[in-house]
């Protein structure tokens, strides 16, 4: 019903379409338009906004177009070299967590995925169970404090390496795959190994790719784990970063310190949100009908 | 999520060996522990890591929670240094903040209950009923886009749409009335962050509805506009029960959370002004913990918070088997 093809199926609900339901459809397109626009104004606001000069924004004038363009808030987050060491923050930890986060979820979603494997319930629990109990922000907090991975990269890798969601998707696809492969390939004398490097993750592309994605835009936007364990302003990712502008809290250092001479505290703030936008944004269009067929590949299996 | 969200059919772990590679012996049904191994240590090997990964951040963390119980200080024993029993249970009991703190969970944890959760089912019978393919596509690319934002973005997105010289302002002015400070004033707080919760989950929230909607049996429909049904009654009567499992479903994960209401968010534009409406368990449990270094009160009040969440996902996922017999498990 979802329109599968332009041709055929959907048409098929009533022989003519009643006057209510034309006018229905008409009151429908313009919600879903809308939709569209409320989605969309927060966005071009922004834009507007860090590309407006600061007299404009603190008049309340501008709305969807800047005003008085003005690219000096830009230029001066341009250089400030705390933002640019945090935005590079952001892209190592993002590489370095969603690639052990891979790892992981691979291993332990195709150990799960193999119905002959004595204790594999208890392995699945293991897994959810976390889903709906967890130890909480404290006992958590203690346990990085004293694993002495406060300040470092690892706080924010590896206490968040496997998300249970991203299990089960991953383990509803390695099901989905043909057994007989495998077990050819074990009677070609593979051993376990060399049926999930040679066999299993080739045909598993798709998800693979998927899983990246999931993991990467997660890590991308986080923020918490960092704000939580990192205190030195050099490994801050740069979601912390924006969060400090916004808290104001950057202001004794970098940015807000050449932004007094400006005053432009708040194009600041648009524009930082619009260069951590950015790179969502750019990539989102290439990248959303994998998230969604990820989904999918999750949900409407069996 | 439906159907992944289910642990394995039954009898995973006694399963004869069926069409498995070639056991060498044992025509037995079950294999001994010993066996398991032998034959799949390679497959065991694999588990390792991300059990130690289980173990160590997830089951620990858990156990963690003696502290509790115990007393607490900062350096000292991870569990704690001796026993002070329900010490700290009994002094959020007492204190008033803490019962303001909890019912403005409650009311927020509803708010966002009323709004995110049926809105995406509204949405997707809305987007179902577009026949023009790229159109649909279109509204559905753009309403998923908030969900991809870091909740700092969002966040900053809010501040600035609600600051005095914000876009909220300008209409406000242009009704004539006076530039509110929405963030500072307690009476907007809800409003602010259930609107902002919508924007950024009800477009994704459709995902799985629009799914679900693509393998309803058309012949129903079919079968229903002979017996005369409209479109309206084909919705009611075909299309809203071909979703209930997937809508069941994501009640019950959704009322799992109920008690960890958008703590990031909240943390975020939260501000002193705005604590009589905008204070919630997890943000109070993140300052008493963090501002005022009291580790054992805010591990009691934190584990206070996960047994309800607990609960309340146990009892919804019972009550939905009992009743309409879809469950996670």
């Amino acid at each position: 019903m979802i329109l599968g093809t332009k041709s055929e199926a959907p048409k098929t609900r009533g022989p003519v379409d009643s006057r209510g339901y034309r006018i229905f459809r008409v009151v429908n397109t313009v919600v879903l338009i809308g939709v569209v626009v409320v989605t969309l104004f927060p966005f071009l606001n922004i834009v507007a906004r860090s590309l407006s000069e600061e007299a404009y924004i603190i008049s309340g004038k501008v709305t969807i177009f800047p005003r008085g363009f003005d690219l000096t808030a830009y230029k001066l987050l341009m250089s400030d070299a705390l933002f640019w060491t945090n935005y590079r923050n952001t892209v190592v930890y993002t590489v370095v967590a969603t690639l052990i986060s891979i790892v992981l979820t691979t291993c332990y979603a195709y150990v799960l995925s193999k119905p002959r494997l004595k204790g594999r319930g208890v392995l699945v629990g293991v897994a959810l169970f976390t889903m709906f109990f967890s130890g909480g922000l404290i006992p958590n907090y203690v346990l990085v404090t004293s694993l002495g991975m406060k300040n470092t990269i690892w706080a924010v890798v590896i206490p968040n390496a496997i998300s249970v969601f991203n299990l089960l998707v991953m383990k509803a696809f390695f099901e989905s795959l043909p057994s007989e492969l495998e077990e050819a390939a074990a009677v070609d004398g593979l051993n376990t190994y060399g049926i999930l490097l040679r066999i299993v993750l080739p045909l598993s592309k798709a998800i693979i790719a998927t899983m990246v994605l999931f993991y990467a835009v997660s890590f991308w936007n986080s923020w918490f784990t960092a704000f939580l364990y990192m205190d030195q302003q050099d490994l801050l990712p740069v979601t912390v970063y924006l969060r400090n502008l916004i808290a104001g809290a950057t202001s004794a250092e970098s940015a807000a310190a050449n932004a007094d001479k400006v005053q432009a505290a708040a194009t600041l703030q648009a524009v930082t949100i619009v260069l951590t936008t950015l790179p969502i944004l750019a990539v989102y269009p290439f990248v959303q009908r994998y998230f969604v067929s990820g989904v999918l590949l999750g949900a409407v299996k069996g | 999520m439906t159907s992944t969200l289910r642990p394995p059919p039954p009898a995973p772990p006694r399963s004869p060996a069926e069409s498995a590679s070639p056991a060498p012996r044992s025509p037995r049904r079950r294999r001994s522990w010993r066996q398991a191994l032998r034959r799949d240590w390679q497959l065991y090997s694999l588990a390792i890591l991300p059990l130690l990964f289980f173990l160590v951040f997830r089951y620990l963390p858990m156990i963690g929670n003696v502290i509790a119980f115990r007393r607490f200080k900062p350096g000292g024993n991870i569990f704690g240094e001796y026993w002070v029993g329900l010490r700290y249970f009994r002094m959020f009991f007492t204190d008033p903040t803490f019962w303001e703190v909890f019912t403005n969970t409650l009311v927020l944890g509803t708010l966002t209950l009323l709004f995110c959760f049926p809105l995406p089912i509204v949405l997707a019978l809305l987007l179902n009923e577009v026949r023009a393919r790229r159109f649909k596509r279109f509204v559905q690319s753009v309403s998923y886009l908030p969900h991809f934002l870091s909740i700092v973005i969002v966040a900053a997105m809010v501040m600035q749409l609600t600051s005095i010289e914000g876009a909220a302002n300008q209409v406000v002015r242009l009704f004539g009335g006076d530039a509110v400070a929405f963030l500072q004033q307690p009476g907007w707080f809800r409003t602010i962050y259930v609107s902002s919760e919508v924007w950024q989950t009800v477009g994704w929230g459709t995902i799985l509805y629009l799914a679900a909607l693509t393998t309803i049996d058309q012949d129903l429909y079919e079968a229903a506009r002979i017996d005369g049904a409209g479109r309206l009654r084909q919705t009611w009567h075909v299309t809203l029960p071909g979703i209930r499992p997937t809508m069941v479903t994501l009640l019950i994960l959704n009322i799992g959370s109920f008690m960890a209401v958008g703590f990031e968010k909240i943390l975020l534009i939260y501000n002193p002004l705005t604590y009589p409406t905008a204070d919630v368990i997890s943000t109070y449990l993140f300052r008493m913990g963090f501002q005022s270094s009291n580790f054992s009160y805010a591990a009691a009040v934190g584990l206070f918070e996960a047994v309800i969440g607990l609960v309340l996902v146990l009892t919804a996922n019972l009550i939905s088997r009992r009743t309409v017999g879809t469950s996670l498990w």
